[in-house]
């Protein structure tokens, strides 16, 4: 069986710092699959050489067996890949609803005909698109805000509104930079859950995340990055009684 | 979108009265003429807003394509007897693929630099409009007959009969040009409301955001650009036909900043906004006749008070007040 996703010896250089250096791990279809780290770890780097939006300065990484070399973010989404971001990416020009419709995109084939002057075929698939992002706002909980301006909503819905709009692209697999990041408890806790339903759909799931009662209950797998090298990989089990682990990161 | 498409209709519905209601108010010739002068340019800057307003880029050479549209009808009617409908046709599709072939690699550029850029194709338009005599007539420009569908001839010094109506070929004209703001607007209401609209919107909001979920950036600035400059050119097509004679100055520098100042003053990403840009630009000349020298000091200045003081531009920041006003009432009754 091929990983889904297969990273091979990967490294991404800024200047003289080397932020990923030598990266290799595997991730099963089907897996919750963490990446952990301090601060500067280079987890964030690594997202970015996956989802196409770095090249690297070496290595390669695999999508369902093939390279990606060249290919761009939005050559990766047509493959499947979609992605959140720690630096929130929403547009805020638009309404929530559009925000998810967005990642419609993929799946909406229109043409500037049917556009211009609004023909049938343009408004059912609107409908439909609309119908769809409304249904994964309520499923991420932000059910309330359809027709919101983004730019009025809180900091928490806004992050369940980028998953939100991730899951519209009908995505193989999903990258979650810090998603627990700035929520409190109970909003963790609502996320956890979430992640779970989202696995349950058979979605791949990649997430880089500092809350570690979270990773450590919901990864199949943990990848341990410290100064862009990898330090373990293995089951959450594993990674609890690995001695480098507690010494650079969980015992300090 | 219920709500957008909803806002969308009533912003056309109040155009469309506007449009249709003027001429109980007005009636010289002279006031029809501008009327109808405002309608065409605001009509170009519908599509400028596209571009600007909706999809985040900037053109400081849009005017370039206006000219282009504008001298190319004149030239095809007036030199090859061509009729002014396909003459504007195949203007357009020209200036479209003008702007595709530019457009391809000047559109990665960003900020100062995309403004340089475009700045540059304008003036090159210009200079070339200047230059070649023969078919432009140069500096002192040249005569352009009057718009015809088909040889049915549109004229401002016709008589016409509307639904039994005697009406002017002035107003004749106005209403014709209010009828093509209206399409261009309604045009232009469906793209942003539509897969495609998001996708040009979200190349503003965060192109990071659209390329992680599939879009192809790079295509939709091209697209984008395309087809601010066709409604440039069309608009500036019936421009010309409608002056009867045209200037290299319909490609300037000077009206470039116009209609960019048109979009900001009126509200980037605001349809009907922009056009109140372009009738309040255009009156004020009339107004401040005293300033005409000034002019470009004056929408300068303007340009620069707006970005500063009401960034979102004139109705935006109206409509916002005005939502403030009533969320405040609502509160006290409550
Ligand atoms: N675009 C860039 N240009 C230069 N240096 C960068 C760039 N992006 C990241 N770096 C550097 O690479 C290293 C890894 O950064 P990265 O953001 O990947 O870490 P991280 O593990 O995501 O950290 P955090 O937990 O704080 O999000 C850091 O030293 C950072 O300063
Ligand atoms: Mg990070």
């Amino acid at each position: 069986m091929t990983a889904l996703v297969e990273v091979s010896n990967l490294s991404k250089d800024f200047g003289g710092v080397h932020a990923v250096e030598d990266v290799s791990f595997a991730v099963e279809a089907g897996q919750v699959y963490s990446v952990i780290g301090p601060n500067g770890a280079g987890k964030t780097t690594l997202f970015n050489l996956i989802t196409g939006l770095y090249t690297p300065t070496g290595g390669e990484v695999k999508l369902n067996g093939e390279p990606t070399g060249k290919l761009q973010p939005n050559q990766l989404a047509e493959r499947g890949m979609c992605r959140t971001f720690q630096q929130m990416q929403i547009c805020m020009n638009m309404t929530a609803i559009e925000n998810v419709m967005l990642g419609r995109h993929l799946t909406l084939k229109s043409n500037l005909l049917t556009t211009l002057f609004r023909l049938p075929a343009l408004t059912r698939g609107e409908t439909a698109a609309r119908n769809k992002a409304a249904e994964l706002m309520e499923f991420v909980g932000c059910g309330n805000y359809l027709d919101r301006d983004a730019a009025a909503m809180s900091y928490g819905a806004l992050k369940r509104l980028e998953i939100a709009r991730a899951l519209a692209a009908e995505p193989k697999v999903i990258l979650l930079d810090e998603p627990a990041a700035g929520l409190n408890a109970v909003e963790t806790e609502a996320l956890e859950a979430l992640i779970r339903k989202i696995a349950e759909q058979g979605i791949t799931v990649m997430l880089v995340e500092h809350d570690m009662k979270l990773v450590m209950g919901i990864s199949d797998r943990l990848l341990v990055l410290n100064y862009g090298r990898v330090l373990a990989e293995g089951t959450p089990a594993q990674i609890r009684v690995n001695p480098d682990v507690i010494a650079a990161y969980l015992g300090g | 979108m219920a709500q957008l498409a909803n806002f969308r209709l009533k912003g056309l519905l109040l155009l469309a009265i506007v449009v249709f209601a003027l001429p109980l108010f007005i009636s010289n010739p002279f006031h029809y003429g501008l009327a109808t002068q405002i309608a065409l340019i605001a009509g170009a800057v519908v599509g400028l807003n596209l571009l600007v307003g909706f999809a985040g880029q900037i053109s400081l050479g849009h005017a370039g394509f206006f000219g282009l549209g504008a001298y190319f009808s004149g030239i095809m009617t007036s030199n090859y007897g061509w009729s002014a409908v396909p003459a504007l046709l195949v203007g357009a599709v020209g200036v479209g693929l003008i702007a595709w072939v530019v457009g391809r690699p000047i559109l990665r550029l960003k900020g100062h630099y995309l403004s340089m850029a475009t700045l540059a194709v304008g003036f090159i338009i210009a200079i070339i409009l200047n230059n070649e005599r023969a078919l432009t007539g140069g500096p002192d420009g040249m005569p352009v007959p009057s718009f015809d569908v088909f040889g049915w001839e549109l004229s401002p010094f016709n008589q016409y009969s509307l639904l039994g109506v005697e009406i002017s070929g002035d107003l004749a004209w106005y209403l014709f040009a209010g009828v093509v703001l209206l399409v261009a607007v309604w045009l232009a209401q469906n793209l942003i409301d539509s897969p495609i609209g998001r996708a040009l919107r979200s190349v503003h909001g965060s192109e990071v955001a659209a390329s992680v979920v599939g879009v192809d950036t790079a295509k939709y600035k091209s697209l984008v650009f395309v087809i601010s400059a066709i409604y440039a050119s069309v608009m500036g097509a019936l421009y010309g036909h409608f002056q009867g004679f045209i200037t290299p100055s319909v490609a300037s520098f000077d009206f470039s900043i116009l209609l960019i100042t048109m979009v900001v003053l009126g509200g980037m990403g605001s349809t009907i906004g922009v056009i109140i840009g372009a009738v309040v630009l255009e009156l004020l000349p009339q107004v401040l006749a005293d300033f005409q020298e000034m002019e470009m000091v004056l929408f300068g200045l303007i340009l620069m008070l707006t970005m500063i003081f009401m960034p979102k531009g004139l109705l935006p920041t109206a409509a916002g007040f005005w939502a403030k006003r009533r969320a405040q009432t609502a509160g006290g009754k409550a």
